[in-house]
């Protein structure tokens, strides 16, 4: 019998693949675009301001709240850090994307990956959780400021509106730090995959024809690294717009496009205008993920 | 001749180190908290060190409750992710069939778009029919964004099998079944081992999309996530982060050594 089928599997390999990819097919297809398209579907209902009840019937008018200045501005917000976020993590990651990708010897490399890599997986609450922690009127930051006698740079930086507070902790600043750390390993990783595929003999060439370091880096190293960048933003400015943990945790009352979307689907029971909050971040990750693709990112992934 | 390739100049290392530090001092900073003796705020340095805390956490029964919830639904979701993976990768590697980057980008997706996305689009479809919240619709949840680690580790092991494995077991009269068994299951193992391990430190860890699919049940992250909004129990949440930590650490480590280590041997091979 077994024999006879996995005759039959090697007559129809064609049939064999189907099958395989049926089960899981399925269920991405069910479970997770069924899910997206009932989010879709949903964000074109509205709700009844006085019943508080979701009506399915077709409007625009959900979308059209979200033209409020209000709501333009948790978008401009968001996008706004996202971009920071971006910019710092890439100038951060380069460094030690750079020495694990050209420098470290193998056995250290493997080591540094792992310890790169490491924070990628582990307890994504519990890293957030740090730097309340951390940044807390009374906690590390604040001592080791202290300790410098800088308190006065520490209150003038808070005292900046927009981006001050009455602590670290509850400011955006605060907010900036957290995010930028959360996901810088995925800023390094695309990186350091991208100067792997460096050929060391290149860097000796711009040398050898007499380029300072400093020239090499401008001109090969870095244009070389960008596809990683690129990359790696996709994911730094992706999960930012979406985020509402660290905002909900750290930073002021100002609301954040992920915010928006959790308090609207839950107390205000409000899930068409929160599935319309979701569709920005979507439109802008689908499109950001088209111009990466062009930009060449997917290959340094 | 200005620099000499192999030797990475001081600032280089410098911020190479500055980039280590950062992403690794905080989880000592938690570490260190479990043992503070400061119940009201979270002043440092330390007003004194205490184990009591431990004791106190190990007490409760809310916590005991979350971390089987997140225990329980971890197994199962990477019990799902490993035979979908699996299955997927299996049929991406065999044959090159239309649409193949469309399943690989499917797959992708429910990690590239932030959590809430997933989260939100969940909560709709099981609002929309009327499901009501359970252990299942967490399951279904981390399904989703659990399946593509173990699909991304064993389709990398199928590309550095040699084919010629299988051919030869089949030649040799061994059925499907046996081939899978004897020849192809071997050669994934690890795969297997590393995806499965990262799959249960992801869905243990997940807190996004569990906040819309499950309810009113508490899991571990989401446990600490409510006292990270309304702090009442600091010291209590200091030791459970710590616990969350030290849970996920060895799977995570294991994982990416294999990992590290089988891309190694690919790379010694070439």
């Amino acid at each position: 019998m077994a024999n006879r089928l996995s005759a039959f599997f090697f007559r129809n390999p064609k049939l064999v693949t189907l099958l395989l990819l049926s089960l899981p097919l399925a269920y991405m297809v069910v479970v997770y675009l069924g899910s997206l398209f009932a989010l879709l579907i949903n964000s074109f209902y509205y709700l009844e301001e006085f019943t508080g009840l979701v009506v399915k019937e077709f409007t625009l008018s959900t979308y059209g709240q979200l033209l409020k200045p209000a709501n333009l501005g948790i978008f401009g917000r968001t996008a706004g850090m996202a971009l920071a976020v971006t910019i710092m993590d890439a100038i951060i990651a380069f460094p030690l994307a750079y020495y694990i990708a050209k420098f470290a010897s193998p056995r250290l490399r493997t080591y540094l990956y792992i310890a790169v890599t490491l924070p990628l997986w582990s307890s994504y609450i519990v890293r957030v959780y740090a730097w309340k922690l951390i940044l807390s009127k009374e906690g590390i930051v604040s001592w080791f400021v202290d300790l410098l006698h800088l308190n006065f740079a520490l209150d003038w930086v808070l005292s900046l509106p927009g981006i001050g507070g009455s602590s670290l902790s509850l400011s955006p600043i605060g907010m900036f730090i957290a995010f930028c750390y959360i996901w810088l390993p995925y800023m390094i990783v695309p990186i350091q995959t991208a100067l792997e595929r460096v050929p060391k003999s290149l860097l000796e060439a711009s040398s050898d024809l007499g380029a300072t370091p400093a020239q090499t880096l401008r001109t090969v190293i870095l244009p070389l690294a960008f596809p990683g960048v690129v990359a790696g933003s996709i994911f730094t400015f992706s999960l930012t717009l979406g985020d509402f943990i660290v905002p909900q945790s750290l930073g002021n009352s100002r609301f954040f496009i992920g915010q928006a979307v959790y308090s609207y689907q839950g107390t205000a029971g409000n899930i068409p205008l929160a599935a319309a909050f979701t569709m920005g971040p979507i439109v802008i990750m689908i499109a950001y993920l088209l111009i990466a693709r062009k930009l060449g990112a997917f290959d340094a992934l | 001749m200005h620099s000499k390739p192999d030797k990475a100049s001081w600032g280089l290392t410098l911020g190479a180190i500055g980039g280590l530090l950062f992403l690794h001092f905080p989880m000592f900073v938690i570490f260190l908290y479990s043992f503070t003796t400061d119940e009201a705020t979270y002043s440092f340095p330390l007003p004194g060190f205490t184990t009591k805390w431990f004791g106190v956490a190990m007490g409760r029964q809310d916590l005991w409750d979350a971390l089987m919830l997140s225990l329980q639904v971890a197994s199962v979701a990477t019990l799902a992710a490993l035979v979908l993976g699996t299955l997927a990768a299996a049929a991406v590697y065999r044959s090159d069939f239309f649409g193949r980057d469309a399943i690989s980008f499917l797959l992708v997706l429910p990690i590239a778009l932030p959590g809430i996305v997933t989260g939100i689009a969940l909560r709709s479809a099981i609002g929309s029919m009327e499901i009501p919240f359970s252990f299942w619709t967490i399951i279904i949840g981390h399904a989703t964004f659990c399946v593509v680690v173990v699909y991304n580790n064993v389709l990398a092991r199928f590309r550095r099998m040699s084919g010629t494995q299988i051919e030869a077991s089949m030649d040799l009269g061994a059925n499907s079944f046996q081939t899978f068994r004897y020849v192809v299951l071997p050669n994934i193992g690890t795969a297997l081992l590393a995806g499965g391990m990262l799959a249960f430190a992801l869905s243990f860890d997940e807190v996004i999309v569990t906040t819309f699919t499950a309810g009113q049940q508490s899991t571990l992250p989401i446990w600490i996530f409510s006292q990270l909004v309304r702090p009442r129990d600091r010291p209590v949440t200091n030791v459970v982060a710590t616990i969350v930590i030290l849970i996920t650490f060895l799977p995570i480590f294991f994982a990416q050594k294999i990992s590290a280590e089988s891309s190694e041997t690919e790379g010694g091979s070439k």
